[in-house]
């Protein structure tokens, strides 16, 4: 995943551990809040809408408004609320059903 | 005068009397509450219903029916008024069973029920195959269903913006932010409020909802009614899960799904318990095991505002002619009958329905 992101890493000294975003994996700083670091490290489509298709990333960033979720764990979760764990493998949700999603 | 009709209460009852005496060119100052108000427009399930209502009583199940089937129209008029939609669907309900008895206990009392309307009550009970087709996501413990095709559901919070908007494009005042203290009547109406706001009006129509419990005895009405509580959650936007409501669980347009509701006797209170709430994810997952996995994203709680036989209360004052009570438990329902049939009735038109049956003189003297 290319490293393109508008966002600054303010500490980077916390240790890296692999996790995978939609089949890609990615080095995020362990313990890190999981919407911040994707966002760090580039990821700006966490889901698309299952009604419209349309592209989703994280809004309020305080687990209210369910923008950034995603689905790890067999769970769809807001990545705001979660933390960076090493092997965590997280997919876009309802990213099958949803015939009409393509970015 | 400033205004022929003061209504007190802006929610979807008093909104809707609002926008059908204005599309008849009648001048309309609407009174509405604030954040603190028990406002039951804000809170409800959206259902424009027809099955189960008027069990006992059929000129109810014939007054949601008339309404039910005026609801396309008025909402396609409030389109055109506002440019929005407000997601109304009418492709038929579902009464959900888990046991082949309640579903057949119901199935007598809608035929008995079907009788006393002349036939008019289109519905057929669809056993397990039958409704698995129509709803693929339906769990194995649900037993049947009754399909009722005259049901069916609509985006109230929309309703409820294009009822306010509409009304004031029509050329309606809503007044926010007031809370009635006293109405009295020296010739014509004079509505005070508390913060010292006086609206003249040659009629009034009290649409308060429970704001009736204490201003219905004030303007010479029984007004004997008293809050239900509804805990309802809805979920995350979902795929296409659920294609007809129920009393259950319903797909909104916007793709959340809404599962419904408690019935409590608590008072006052709106607030949600977690049983309340357990219970409630419980049936809707016995109804859609797919919704183990979704994300509830709000829980609320909402009052109903019942009468003591679940009627509409539709009455005008003895002791101050010109003042009318309109309250019922189903304002979306009921939402096009009050918007297009209840203005005759205020008027005295010879185009007035005959609402007798819902006269407070059903009720015994307090």
């Amino acid at each position: 995943m290319k490293t393109d992101s508008p966002f600054l890493e303010l500490e980077d000294g916390a240790p890296r551990v692999r996790v995978w975003f939609d089949g890609q994996p990615l080095d995020l700083p362990a313990g890190a809040n999981l919407a911040a670091a994707l966002l760090t490290a580039g990821v700006q489509v966490f889901r698309h809408t299952p009604v419209s298709g349309a592209p989703r990333a994280p809004f309020c960033m305080m687990g209210a408004c369910f923008e950034c979720l995603v689905e790890t764990g067999g769970r769809v979760q807001q990545a705001c609320m979660l933390e960076v764990e090493d092997g965590m493998r997280i997919d876009r949700p309802h990213e099958t059903e949803a015939g009409n999603a393509t970015v | 005068m400033e205004a022929d009709y003061a209504v007190i209460g802006g929610g979807v009852v008093g909104l809707s009397v609002a926008w059908g005496l204005l599309r008849r060119g009648k001048r309309v100052t609407v009174l509405d509450g604030d954040d603190g108000s028990f406002r039951a427009s804000r809170g409800n399930f959206g259902l424009v219903w027809v099955q189960s209502k008027g069990m006992k009583q059929p000129r109810y199940a014939s007054w949601s029916q008339q309404s039910a089937a005026a609801w396309a129209g008025f909402a396609a008029e409030l389109e055109d008024g506002t440019g929005r939609s407000v997601g109304l669907q009418q492709n038929g309900g579902y009464d959900l069973h888990f046991s082949e008895e309640t579903l057949y206990a119901t199935v007598a009392q809608y035929d008995a029920l079907k009788d006393k309307l002349g036939g008019n009550y289109p519905y057929e009970v669809l056993g397990r195959n039958a409704l698995s087709r129509e709803e693929p996501h339906i769990g194995p413990k649900v037993t049947g269903a009754i399909l009722h095709h005259q049901d069916g559901h609509a985006n109230p919070l929309r309703l409820l913006v294009s009822l306010a908007e509409d009304v004031r494009r029509l050329g309606g005042k809503v007044l926010n932010g007031k809370t009635v203290t006293a109405v009295a009547k020296p010739d014509a109406f004079t509505v005070h409020c508390s913060d010292g706001t006086v609206v003249t009006a040659d009629r009034v129509v009290l649409s308060a909802g429970l704001g009736a419990m204490e201003l219905g005895p004030k303007l010479g009405f029984k007004a004997p009614v008293r809050p239900q509580r509804g805990q309802v959650l809805i979920t995350e936007k979902l795929p296409k899960l659920i294609n007809r409501p129920s009393l259950i669980a319903r797909q909104v347009d916007e793709g959340g799904i809404q599962i419904g509701a408690t019935n409590e006797e608590v008072g006052l209170d709106d607030g949600v318990t977690q049983p309340g709430l357990s219970g409630l994810a419980a049936e809707a997952i016995a109804a859609y095991p797919a919704l183990a996995k979704a994300q509830l994203v709000r829980s609320w709680g909402a009052l109903r505002i019942l009468s003591p036989d679940g009627l509409p209360i539709y009455q005008e004052s003895p002791e101050m002619p010109g003042a009318y009570l309109v309250t019922c438990h189903s304002g979306i329902t009921l939402a096009a009958a009050h918007a297009l049939f209840l203005p005759d009735w205020l008027e005295g038109t010879a185009a007035a329905p005959d609402l007798e049956v819902f006269s407070e003189d059903r009720f015994p003297v307090s």
